[in-house]
C-alpha cells in the first residue's frame, strides 16, 4: 500500500489517472502548463506497451487521438489556452462523430499568450461554447490531486458511456503544485470499457443508431463491420444527410445525451451547507481557498459553507438551486471575470443575492480575497 | 466498369459533376485494390473535405470523412494505433497542400505508411473555385479575377525534400499508369505520395477556358511524359510523370516498436 503513496505534480496525478483508466493512445504538443502530462506519459506509455505521440500541433494532436479512439484505444490528450483554442474544430468533430476521448486543459492566463506560467480559471466558456453550433459537453474540474485522479478516470468513464469528448479543466496552480496522491489499487475504482457492438459480421450494422438507452455500441476500425464517420450532418450509417428529420434529430440525440443526464453527471462536494448564512460556491484551486475560509470561520461558529463544483457541464441547475436556496448571500469565487458566477445566476430564485469573489491579474486568490468580498456583504466594510 | 464489390452502392449517385476527373481516380483507385486483392477489411481510407474528399463515402472500407486539411492526423492516429491496416488518404490540392499542409509534410517527414493520394485539380472546387496552392500563376479563379500571382508548390519537389519515401504523379488520362503507381504506393511500407492531376471542368475548366472533360484530359495527355523521355529533352516545359522517389528508410511504426523494446527494457 505504502508503495502507491506518491507527492507529485497535480500534472502528474492526472497521468497516473489517465494509465490507471486504461489509456492506450495519447498524443500531444507541449504547451506550459500541461507539460508535465505529454513529457510522463513520453516515458510510461511505451514501458506499457501503449502509444504516444509528439504530433506537429494541437490540431493534429486531437485528430490524431481520435483516429486512434475508432479502433478502440482509450485515448488522451493534453493542452493550455492556445491550444485549446487550435483543437476548436476537431472537438466539434468527436462531438459531432461521438468519439470518446479525454482533452485536458490546464488553464493558463488568457487571452492569447496571455500568462502562460499563472494560473487562470478563464477557459470555462469556452469549454462549453468554443466549437461552433449547438452541441452539449461535459467538462469536469478538480481542487486537489486525490480529485484530479478520481475525476480523471471519472473523464474516461463518462466518455466511453456518452461517446463523447470529455475535458479536464484543470489550472495552473493544482497541476504544477506537489500534493500526496494515494493511488488506489487496480479494481479499487470502477472503469468503464468500450461498448462493443454485438451485431455478428455479415449483419447490417448501424453505427449511429442509438439503442434504446441512448448509448451506441461501437466497432473497431479493422473490424468485421465496415461503416463511414463524418462531422457532417448524417444518418444511422454514418452517411452525410441534410433531410431535415436526420439532422434535427442528430442534433437533438447528440444534445439530450448529455443534457437529459445532468443529475447523473454533476459530481459536486459540500461542506457545511445545511444551515449556511453564507455559501461559496467555487471550484479547482480557488475552492482551496474557499475550503480554507470556510473551515477556519465555521470553528469560530460562523454559518458559512462550501459548495465545490466538480461538474462545470452540463451545469447542475437543479442542484445549485436547491443547494443555495436557504443562504442569505451566495459568493462565487474563481479566477476569472464571472463565467460560472452567470450560470449560478440563472440557476438560483434571487440572482441578486449572488455575489463574485476573483481575481484576474494571475495571482492565486487568496483566502483574504474571498474575506473582502464577504465583509462588504456583511455590512462590515473592507 | 468500377468495382462492385468496393463500392457501396446505397450511397449512390455520388455528388460529383459529369466528367469531374475525382471519378476515375476513385476507378484507378479501385482497379489497383482489386489487382492487388485486398480485403476490405483491411483498408481505412481517411480524408478530409472537399469535392475530392467525398470518395471515401462511396467505398466499402472503413471510412473515415473528418475535417477540412486534416486528413493525415486522423490517420497517423488510426495507423499508428493498428500498424497492420493499409491507409489510404486521398485529399484535394488545397486540402492537402493549403490548409493541411503542414501535417503533410510531418507525415513525410515520418515516414509513415499511409499512402497520400493528391487529387490535384489545381482549384477549389467544393467551395465554387478558388485558386489553390497548386494552381500556379496566371491561373483565372473567382479569387483571382486578375489571374493569380501565387506560385505554385511542386508537390513531387515538396514530398521529396520532406521525407517521403515513394512519390510518383500521374493524371487522369493515365488510368492504366495510375493504378499501378497506387498499387506500388500502397505495398511501398513508408509515407506514399501519388499526386493526380485530375480535371474540375466545372470551375477550373469554365474559369479558365480549358474546355470540356474531355479537352482537359487530353492537355494532360499532351503537357506530361514519362521521366527521362526524349520528349522531355525536347521540351522542357512538359511534366513528368510516373515514379520519382522509392527508396528504403525506416517507418515509422516499426521504429515505435523498436522505442517500446528499449522502454520496456529499461524498466
Ligand atoms: C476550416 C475550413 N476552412 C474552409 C473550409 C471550406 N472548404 C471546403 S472544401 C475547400 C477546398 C476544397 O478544395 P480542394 O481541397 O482542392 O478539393 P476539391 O474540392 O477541389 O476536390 C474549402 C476551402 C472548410 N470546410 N473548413
Ligand atoms: S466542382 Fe469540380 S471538383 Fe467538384 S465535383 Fe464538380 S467538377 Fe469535380
Ligand atoms: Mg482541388
Amino acid at each position: 500500500m505504502s508503495g502507491n503513496i506518491k507527492f507529485i505534480q497535480g500534472n502528474e496525478a492526472c497521468a497516473e489517472a489517465a494509465v490507471y483508466a486504461g489509456l492506450d493512445f495519447y498524443a500531444g504538443y507541449p504547451i506550459t502548463p500541461s507539460t508535465e502530462i505529454t513529457e510522463f506519459l513520453a516515458s510510461r506509455l511505451p514501458q506499457i506497451g501503449g502509444k504516444f505521440l509528439q504530433m506537429e500541433d494541437e490540431i493534429a494532436s486531437l485528430c490524431a487521438i481520435i483516429g486512434a479512439s475508432l479502433t478502440g484505444c482509450k485515448v488522451m490528450t493534453a493542452t493550455s489556452g492556445p491550444g485549446f483554442s487550435l483543437m476548436q474544430e476537431a472537438l466539434g468533430y468527436a462531438i459531432m462523430a461521438e468519439i470518446p476521448c479525454v482533452i485536458v486543459n490546464v488553464q493558463r492566463g488568457g487571452p492569447s499568450t496571455g500568462l502562460p506560467t499563472h494560473g487562470s480559471q478563464g477557459d470555462v466558456n469556452q469549454a462549453r461554447w468554443g466549437t461552433h453550433g449547438d452541441h452539449a459537453i461535459i467538462a469536469l474540474t478538480a481542487s486537489n490531486h486525490q480529485d484530479i485522479f478520481a475525476l480523471t478516470v471519472e473523464a474516461f468513464n463518462l466518455a466511453e458511456i456518452y461517446r463523447t469528448p470529455v475535458i479536464l479543466l484543470l489550472d495552473e496552480v493544482v497541476a504544477h503544485m506537489r500534493e500526496r496522491l494515494v493511488i488506489p489499487q487496480p479494481g479499487e475504482m470502477p472503469l468503464v470499457e468500450r461498448l462493443k457492438t454485438t451485431v455478428n459480421e455479415g449483419v447490417d450494422y448501424h453505427p449511429y443508431l442509438p439503442r434504446e438507452d441512448g448509448r451506441l455500441p461501437m466497432s473497431d476500425f479493422g473490424g468485421p463491420h465496415r461503416y463511414n464517420v463524418t462531422g457532417l450532418f448524417h444518418d444511422m450509417w454514418g452517411f452525410p444527410s441534410s433531410e431535415p428529420r436526420a439532422v434535427h434529430g442528430l442534433l437533438r440525440h447528440l444534445v439530450d445525451k448529455i443534457e437529459n443526464r445532468v443529475n447523473q453527471l454533476a459530481r459536486y462536494k459540500e461542506y457545511y451547507i445545511e444551515d449556511a448564512k453564507h455559501l461559496l460556491v467555487s471550484y479547482g484551486s480557488s475552492a482551496r481557498s474557499a475550503r480554507h475560509i470556510v473551515e477556519k470561520r465555521r470553528s469560530r461558529g460562523e454559518r458559512i459553507g462550501l459548495l465545490e463544483l466538480q461538474t462545470l457541464w452540463p451545469f447542475p441547475h437543479e442542484m445549485v438551486r436547491e443547494k443555495c436556496a436557504a443562504a442569505q448571500a451566495v459568493i462565487v469565487v474563481e479566477q476569472n471575470m464571472g463565467q460560472i458566477l452567470q450560470v449560478v445566476k440563472l440557476a438560483v430564485d434571487q440572482p441578486d443575492k449572488v455575489f463574485l469573489a476573483n481575481r484576474i491579474d494571475g495571482d492565486f486568490i487568496m483566502p483574504s480575497d474571498i474575506l473582502n468580498i464577504l465583509r462588504l456583504i456583511q455590512g462590515k466594510g473592507v | 466498369m468500377v468495382k462492385k464489390a468496393y463500392l457501396r452502392e446505397r450511397f449512390f449517385p455520388h455528388l460529383w459533376c459529369p466528367g469531374c476527373g475525382h471519378g476515375m481516380v476513385l476507378n484507378g483507385l479501385l482497379q489497383a485494390i482489386e489487382k492487388m486483392g485486398l480485403s476490405r477489411n483491411e483498408i481505412v481510407m481517411v480524408s478530409g473535405i472537399g469535392c475530392s474528399s467525398r470518395i471515401t463515402g462511396y467505398v466499402d472500407f472503413h471510412t473515415l470523412h473528418t475535417i477540412h486539411g486534416r486528413a493525415l492526423a486522423f490517420a497517423t492516429g488510426v495507423k499508428m494505433a493498428r500498424p497492420e491496416l493499409n491507409l489510404i488518404v486521398p485529399m484535394g490540392d488545397g486540402d492537402a497542400l493549403a490548409i493541411g499542409g503542414n501535417h503533410f509534410i510531418h507525415a513525410a517527414r515520418r515516414n509513415i505508411d499511409i499512402t497520400a493520394i493528391v487529387m490535384n485539380n489545381r482549384i477549389y472546387g467544393m467551395t465554387g473555385g478558388q485558386f489553390s496552392p497548386l494552381s500556379g500563376e496566371d491561373v483565372r479563379a473567382t479569387t483571382a479575377p486578375y489571374l493569380t500571382i501565387d506560385p505554385g508548390f511542386d508537390v513531387v519537389e515538396l514530398s521529396k525534400a520532406a521525407g517521403a519515401t515513394f512519390v510518383a504523379r500521374t493524371t487522369t488520362y493515365h488510368i492504366q499508369q495510375m493504378s499501378d503507381i497506387i498499387q506500388q504506393a500502397i505495398l511501398h511500407e513508408g509515407f506514399s505520395v501519388v499526386e493526380i492531376f485530375s480535371q474540375c471542368p466545372t470551375y477550373f475548366g469554365r474559369k479558365n477556358k480549358a474546355g470540356d472533360a474531355v479537352d482537359m484530359i487530353a492537355y494532360f495527355k499532351k503537357n506530361t511524359t514519362p521521366i527521362g523521355s526524349t520528349a522531355k529533352k525536347e521540351n522542357p516545359d512538359l511534366i513528368e510523370r510516373g515514379v520519382f522517389v522509392q527508396k528504403e528508410k525506416p517507418e515509422y511504426c516499426s521504429q515505435y516498436e523498436k522505442l517500446v523494446q528499449k522502454a520496456m527494457k529499461g524498466r
